[in-house]
């Protein structure tokens, strides 16, 4: 009881902290546009494919080729004769499946290694933030490449490896936040109470980083939605007859001067959906960043 | 200087250590490994297999096989080819030159284009033309660099027939340096896109926080024109943080290179690492990755020592 009473007035603290980087995070309209957009994709991917009257993998040779919006293909149909909006819909929920999937579990693993490091110090941090830089002297999509052409592709694999090449971003950011909260009051005093590390890590630092985390978080999600397009593009992601927007650009290529609208929808929902993230991330960031410490 | 440059060396060696275990370690622990290929040769028995192993040294222990790798590395071996046996070096040597015409390329456009936009935003901060360059460079970072690629093919090759769809060189041709030109524009402008736009949010962040400073208002205090403040006082400082990110950027610029180089079947370092994916060809590939290691190490290291050479401020310790 006494704890809630004498919580109450940081409470109300936090929630005009909320409300202030509502409204900054509001001014910022390309962010709230993004928000639109995600929103929109994300519905337009679960429910489209129930709307539309054909199927993403009904072959029809003698509408192969139909240029948008040809009786009723409203995006044209590919070189099997399949509707190409369908396919967009349903490699959508593919494509952003794999961008979230691979947020949350990079997302998940950076945070740890950059709480453990920055909290322990030490060789502890030694280690860990040399192997994140050894990790960053590759090119992301050397490593991404590699992984994907040895083991079996999948959703859940590829999620997998995208995330395994995702993560060093949020170790530095989550470390480098650890670091400067590791010396504040509040933590010291934590840790003179007795609080065990593992306390200290995931109930007082990681609550006071969580503005970065999650900043980094979205433009994760961005990456990751373009990391998974140039596998599939590369062919060593989905694989047909599964769609992804990547490899939907795969066939595409062939026909680029016949079928432009294979190689241009694609694209478009690629750029739409990684821009919109990377607006909501930069968003986020004005509002969450800036002035995020509790005093 | 010389102790920070020893430094800076013995931490460049313990990461270049590092990346060689993490490569060796996912290439060798993956499904498959590299006796995958002779395991698709019909008419080979599992003794035949065994012996191969045997004779490549496949069969004993991970870390003694990386040590051997890594002695011979260091030797200046850096093993050959599965397909056609030649030396691993001399096959990346070959596609090297090719890489780096089209990433000097990129990095010419991107560092002039780049600067410009982010000085002229930075000058008219938060004007259209501000507002437009931040925007676009937001988009423009989002656009997946194969799929920039095929419009371009699609827009200059195909409809106006103005650039070639690809290859470095007509085939035939007589290799004249305005071929390779003709050949090179397409490719380099796709892959400096995305060099374009972070070069001018850096540069416009850089410029608007040495705008800001005295010396600048001292400069203009005593009457300069303002073209002279700008370009000469501002901009040389504003670009003393930009050496540093040349240093870092060059991972993304390789990485963005072998897609590029893909679409335009531009024959690179990029395509010979997909190339090598296809035939599993185990040396070539750790060889290509340890090149590219190498590559982003020395230029963080080549960054650090111009910056420090350019800005006296900076003290090397």
């Amino acid at each position: 009881m006494t704890t809630a009473a004498a919580l109450a007035p940081l409470e109300r603290d936090l929630a005009t902290t909320g409300n202030r980087a509502w409204r900054r995070f509001r001014r910022h309209r390309l962010a709230l546009f993004g928000i639109v957009a995600i929103v929109l994709m994300v519905l337009a991917s679960i429910v489209g494919p129930w709307l539309i009257p054909f199927d993403q993998l009904k072959i029809d040779i003698r509408h192969r080729f139909a240029p948008p919006p040809w009786g009723g293909h409203l995006f044209g149909t590919d070189q099997l004769g399949r509707d190409l909006l369908v396919r967009l819909l349903m490699a959508g929920r593919i494509s952003l499946a794999i961008g979230f999937l691979a947020m949350i579990v990079s997302t998940a693993f950076g945070t740890l290694v950059g709480i453990t490091a920055g909290y322990y110090g030490g060789a502890i941090r030694i280690v860990l933030m040399r192997f994140v830089d050894a990790m960053l002297c590759f090119p992301s999509i050397f490593l991404l490449l590699i992984l994907a052409a040895f083991i079996q592709p999948s959703v859940t694999t590829i999620t997998l490896i995208i995330a395994a090449t995702s993560w060093m971003e949020v170790a530095r950011v989550v470390e480098a936040q650890v670091r400067s909260l590791r010396e504040r009051d509040f933590i010291l005093a934590a840790e003179m109470i007795g609080a065990p590390g593992r306390y200290v890590m995931f109930r007082e630092l990681l609550p006071n980083a969580i503005g970065p985390i999650v900043v980094a978080a979205t433009l994760t999600v961005a990456r990751a939605v373009l990391m998974e397009a140039y596998v599939s593009f590369l062919g060593y992601g989905i694989q047909a007859p599964m769609a992804s927007w990547g490899n939907m650009l795969n066939n595409a290529q062939q026909y680029l001067g016949s079928a432009p609208w294979l190689a241009i929808f694609p694209g478009l929902m690629i750029t739409l959906s990684v821009a919109s993230f990377n607006f909501v991330g930069d968003g986020l960031r004005d509002a969450l960043d800036a002035r995020f410490d509790v005093k | 200087m010389a102790n920070f440059l020893l430094g800076r060396l013995l931490q460049s060696l313990v990461l270049l250590l590092i990346v060689s275990i993490i490569g060796f370690a996912v290439l060798h622990l993956a499904p498959g490994g590299p006796l995958s290929q002779f395991a698709l040769v019909p008419g080979l028995s599992k003794e035949d297999l065994a012996r191969i192993a045997h004779e490549m040294g496949l069969d004993r222990p991970l870390p003694v096989q990386y040590w051997e790798w890594l002695t011979r590395l260091v030797g200046g071996d850096w093993g050959r080819s599965y397909r056609d046996n030649q030396p691993v070096l001399a096959v990346i040597a070959g596609r090297l030159p090719a890489t780096l015409e089209l990433m000097g390329a990129a990095i010419l456009i991107s560092v002039f284009v780049g600067i410009w936009i982010g000085v002229m935003g930075a000058i008219r901060s938060y004007s259209l033309f501000d507002m437009l360059a931040t925007v676009g460079a937001m988009v423009a970072l989002s656009i997946p660099t194969f799929w920039f690629g095929l419009i371009v093919i699609y827009a200059f090759s195909v409809n106006l027939g103005w650039l070639p769809p690809g290859n470095r060189m007509t085939v035939g041709g007589d290799g004249s340096f305005l071929d390779y030109l003709h050949h090179l524009i397409a490719p380099a402008l796709v892959l400096a896109l995305v060099e374009v736009a972070i070069w001018s949010r850096y540069m416009r962040a850089s410029m608007l926080d040495v705008i800001n400073q005295d010396f600048i208002r001292t400069a203009r205090a005593k009457g300069l024109p303002e073209r002279t403040v700008l370009w000469h006082h501002a901009l040389r400082n504003a670009l003393l943080p930009m050496i540093a990110l040349a240093g870092v950027e060059i991972p993304t610029l390789l990485g963005g290179a072998l897609v590029t180089e893909t679409v335009f079947t531009w024959p690179g370092m990029g395509r010979l690492l997909l190339d090598s994916l296809g035939y599993r060809d185990y040396p070539v590939i750790m060889g290509i990755l340890m090149f590219s290691a190498l590559l982003a190490l020395l230029g963080n290291l080549l960054a650090d020592i111009f910056a420090a050479t350019a800005d006296p401020r900076i003290r090397l310790t």
